[in-house]
């Protein structure tokens, strides 16, 4: 294990600073290609050059080598990256520390996320097993197909139409027939504050769909492997019960990989969030880009993105030491 | 332990299903009449068990014996009841434990019976063995979940079994995984798990084909020694026609589905009786044919959808007449309790 | 998965462990086998039928409508179908014949919106499918291939763009980029989009480098470009074909993703994207059909790809047989 986690945080290392200086390059050259973002910032509108020359300077925009197109400006990234490890991600055109706006959205992506990991893996595998358990009768075609669909569909669709479909028709026949206010809550069409949890259900579901099908086939494909694996034969001539055969011998070995996808799968959730949080209008780090991308602010989508990627990345380094925890072959490789 | 009481006393978790039968002790061990079994393939009925019959008594061990694909595994699994079905079947005949007829039981019943009184040795002890548990938590589940011991017993149950099939420093190692295991260290494990609940009968498929000729040997001797002091019923099923002629008392040569040929040891080796059973002894290599030809069997085993008329094995026998494609031979009685499927049994004595 | 990272979880995608093997460079059987296949399919089937006519919208829309792409008229906007629930626009009542879908945000008829729609987006996705397809396949063979020092160099550069989110990439170049042309949606899909081509391509090259027809061509004093292009090509053509499949229908998803988003296409431009962007808050206001006609037709043309490609790596793959 620990030689393993070694090796895993070595590679990790080039691969966190390849993508940051990755991020950082590219910006890098749409600025230099574009000019200064600042003086975007203001649209039309003729700012005093003192004003454009504080909030470029504010922005940390006033290296020169942004004005030589090509140029991948290392000594920026080095002071990028400093301030990423002091806690400091810029400000936005306020000159408040994004920091804060995070600090306050951060939890309510967390809340969707955490409710989204939960319904997806929890349908998932549920509709996995089934599909596994009765394969290639109505069932099973039935998660094929709808896993499918779920898949395919892009996200901001499933989103769009759950909307009219749960907020709007749904919602207004649940309105017209209760006072429970949670279940109002649970089926209006945007994120409500006093509701911080109900009004989130069906946002996550939207969020988790695309990786509930991937999680559902995934564990049908490996549930199948393992149903006809030697294990589960030595298990039923162990006299085991059916339900503990598939439970434990066939299912612990089956969710190593899910588990993984589940944890890769992070990366996916955030820019989903991205989407989510802004049809259903709530106030969470991806409706902060999602916002700040529609009214032009970059500094925030400049600060966010990049924190987003480290979480990402961060959290694939963690699956990948859970992988080891769950699987004792490569734990004692 | 003496056979009677491990069969009159239920162990204590037999539930109530098992508890009830009566097994009775003056009736062979296992006696298996005439066992069919069919799978159901894309290209039809394949009948992979055609009528299989055989007894083993306490103490004694059957060697089965045959190519791959012949219905050896079949019908062991058969005799567990963790076939696969679909898309197998099993279409007739009787198992019959102590007199109890296992096919009429319930499967409630049917998974007491399995690893209480018939425990089973697979082949790749590697994948047999679940990956992602140590081997003291697979060994110690059979105590838990078919004695009720705590966890704790459990595991000092799984240590006393890794200790008899001697794994040294058995304390330490039952916390290690299968794959930490040398093949024949495990296909060791796979062996205490068989015995775990001091079955009656032991079913050993192929139990050392993956391993070196030297670990061979070894745990060849030690399932004997272990039968032989426990006064268990062994059933080793191999293609490796050495591997039993140490061990086995009786044996049974299956070909596509069926016995061929049914004997004691010494006299299937002195002569066999059927073509098929010379054929197979005839490509063991032997010290003193050194610089010889090896005697191959030609062709290959029959597609089991489209058995050949006849006697199955008529395209590879040398002996093969025009009887052969027309009538299937019945078990001919050569010599009182031999038997052997071939019309032309006496030539193939003779010869 | 489209719509958040269409590169890395291709449901169809065939995994780099399984190549078209032991085939030596002529490996027409296979292909006849897998036409012979597919026109039995009637998921393949229809499905191809879909893609043509999606394709035959964006290349020749004027057959499939008479109005112009910016014939619109914002006094009849919003107005759905007589077929179709929803609110009718206060105080107009124009004759609405012809417009069996409603009009749009704009006021342009809907149904000759999806057809001008379907261009950008076919154009887009089959452009950067070429481009990734081609970037995919020189760095995949060539770092299969050669192996070494070359692979190491590929392989952790396509682990560095893995490392960014497909999404979340794509949503801060452009939303820096300011100029929201097609070519800037199809550069940033690009450069985000090679890496899952390259990764699979160079399984298969790895795998098949090591055959005894590559042996063989080696022995015969075959150059590396020439085994590379005459043996090690034809053989992984399968999987690549299977994968730009899917990708047509993943980055014709993501293309509507960024555009949704805001920062993809832009009007004057007419794009599914935009189309279902502009009915979005009104849906909600009552006038559903502003979505679910735009919707539909982005659900199926996707779906269609990628059931296509789903249909064609059974049909290519022997194994499956």
């Amino acid at each position: 294990m620990g030689r393993y986690a070694v090796r895993r945080l070595l590679q990790f290392i080039p691969v966190l600073i390849g993508t940051l200086f990755l991020l950082h390059y590219l910006t890098t050259l749409s600025f230099q290609f574009n000019g200064n973002p600042v003086r975007a910032l203001f649209g039309d509108r003729q700012p005093p050059p003192e004003t454009i020359a504080a909030l470029t300077r504010a922005f940390g925009l006033d290296d020169p080598c942004l004005s030589q197109p090509g140029n991948p400006c290392v000594g920026m990234f080095v002071e990028r990256v400093g301030g990423y490890l002091r806690g400091d991600f810029g400000v936005d055109f306020n000159l408040q520390p994004v920091t804060d706006l995070i600090t306050r959205a951060a939890p309510v992506t967390l809340r969707l996320t955490l409710l989204a990991i939960v319904f997806e893996s929890v349908v998932g595998i549920l509709a996995g097993v089934i599909a596994g358990l009765r394969k290639e009768r109505f069932a099973d075609n039935l998660v094929r197909i709808s896993t499918v669909l779920v898949i395919s569909v892009p996200i901001f669709v499933v989103g769009v139409l759950t909307q009219i479909i749960f907020g709007l028709y749904i919602g207004n026949w649940v309105r017209d027939r209760t006072e429970s206010e949670t279940m109002e809550a649970i089926f209006s069409i945007s994120y409500q504050s006093d509701h911080p949890w109900a009004s989130l259900i069906i946002p996550s579901m939207v969020l988790g769909a695309t990786s509930l099908g991937i999680i559902a086939r995934m564990t049908r494909t490996e549930l199948i492997e393992s149903l006809r694996s030697d294990y589960v034969r030595t298990a039923r001539a162990k006299g085991l019960k059916p339900t503990r055969i598939v439970g434990i011998h066939a299912l612990r070995n089956c969710l190593i990989p899910v588990v993984t996808l589940i944890g890769i799968d992070i990366g996916g959730l955030m820019a989903g969030a991205l989407i989510t949080e802004g049809i259903f209008n709530i106030p969470g780090i991806g409706g902060l880009v999602f916002r700040s991308v529609r009214t032009g602010e970059t500094p925030i989508i400049m600060a966010v993105v990049p924190l987003l990627v480290l979480v990402y990345l961060i959290a694939s380094l963690l699956v990948d030491l859970l992988y080891a925890v769950l699987d004792p072959r490569i734990r004692y490789e | 332990m003496p056979e009677s009481d491990i069969l009159q006393a239920g162990t204590p978790a037999d539930s109530k299903a098992v508890a009830s039968l009566y097994f009775d002790t003056t009736a062979p061990l296992l006696d298996v009449q005439e066992l069919r079994v069919d799978f159901q393939t894309k290209e039809g009925v394949a009948h992979a068990v055609n009528g299989v019959s055989f007894t083993l008594e306490a103490g004694r061990t059957l060697g089965i014996l045959g190519e791959s694909g012949c219905g050896k595994s079949v019908t062991a699994q058969a005799i567990m009841g963790i076939l696969d079905s679909p898309p197998a079947r099993v279409v007739g005949g009787k198992v019959l434990l102590s007199g109890v007829d296992l096919l009429t039981l319930n499967e409630d019943a049917r998974r007491q019976i399995r690893a209480n009184r018939i425990g089973m040795v697979f082949q790749d002890a590697l994948s047999a063995l679940n990956p992602v548990f140590t081997v003291g938590w697979q060994l110690g589940e059979l105590f838990r979940k078919h004695r009720d011991f705590s966890r704790k017993q459990a595991k000092q149950e799984a240590v006393r079994l890794l200790d008899l099939v001697g794994i040294p420093a058995a304390g330490q190692r039952v916390d290690d995984f299968p794959h930490q295991f040398s093949g024949g260290m495990r296909q060791r494990v796979m062996i205490a798990m068989a015995l775990a609940l001091d079955p009656n009968v032991i079913i050993a498929d192929e139990p050392t084909t993956a391993l070196d000729v030297t670990v061979q040997a070894q745990i060849m001797k030690l399932l004997a020694d272990l039968q032989a002091e426990r006064n268990m019923g062994l059933i080793l099923i191999t293609h490796d026609i050495g591997v039993v002629a140490d061990v086995a008392d009786d044996i049974c040569v299956m070909y596509a589905g069926r016995e061929v040929e049914k004997a004691d040891v010494y006299a299937i080796y002195d002569s066999p009786a059927h073509p098929y059973t010379q054929a197979l002894l005839e490509s063991i290599p032997r010290v003193d044919m050194k610089g010889q030809q090896l005697a191959s069997i030609q062709g290959l085993p029959p597609n089991l959808t489209s058995m050949p008329s006849g006697c199955a094995f008529h395209p590879r026998c040398r002996f093969a007449r025009e009887r052969c494609r027309e009538d299937t031979p019945p078990l001919y009685t050569v010599t009182p309790g031999r038997l052997s499927a071939c019309h032309f049994f006496q030539e193939v004595l003779d010869s | 998965m489209s719509s958040s990272s269409p590169v890395t979880e291709a449901p169809g995608a065939i995994p780099p462990e399984t190549p078209v093997r032991g085939r030596g460079p002529t490996s027409g059987s296979i292909w006849k086998d897998a036409r012979h296949q597919l026109s039995r399919n009637p998921v393949f089937v229809v499905c191809s039928l879909v893609v043509l006519v999606v394709v035959s919208w964006a290349l020749f829309p004027q057959l499939w409508t008479s109005l112009g792409k910016l014939e619109c008229d914002i006094n009849i906007n919003r107005t759905p179908p007589s077929w179709f629930p929803g609110k009718t626009q206060p105080g107009y009542d124009a004759d609405l014949d012809g417009y069996v879908l409603g009009t749009t945000t704009l006021g342009c008829d809907m149904y000759s919106q999806i057809i001008w729609g379907a261009r950008p987006s076919i154009v887009v996705a089959v452009i950067v499918t070429a481009m990734t397809a081609l970037v995919g396949t020189t760095l995949g063979l060539v770092a299969g291939y050669y192996g070494g020092w070359v692979d190491t160099v590929i392989s952790r550069i396509t682990d560095i763009f893995l490392g960014l989110p497909f999404l979340l990439g794509a949503v801060i170049f452009l939303a820096l980029l300011k100029s929201q042309s097609i070519w800037a949606v199809i550069l940033v899909l690009v450069v985000l989009g090679w890496t899952q081509m390259t990764r699979i391509v160079r399984g298969t090259a790895l795998s098949l480098r090591d055959q005894d027809f590559v042996e063989a061509a080696r022995a015969m004093g075959a150059t590396n470009g020439r085994i590379i292009l005459r043996h090690i090509l034809p053989n992984a053509l399968a999987p690549i074909i299977v994968l730009c499949t899917i990708y047509v229908g993943s980055f014709i998803a993501a293309e509507a993703t960024l555009t949704f988003l805001g920062v993809g296409l832009k009007p004057p431009e007419v794009s599914w994207g935009i189309t279902i962007a502009q009915g979005q808050d009104f849906a909600v206001a009552g006038f559903p059909h502003l979505l679910v006609f735009p919707c539909i037709v982005l659900v199926v043309t996707v779906l269609s790809f990628i059931l296509m490609g789903d249909a064609l790596r059974d049909a290519l793959d022997p194994k499956g047989r």
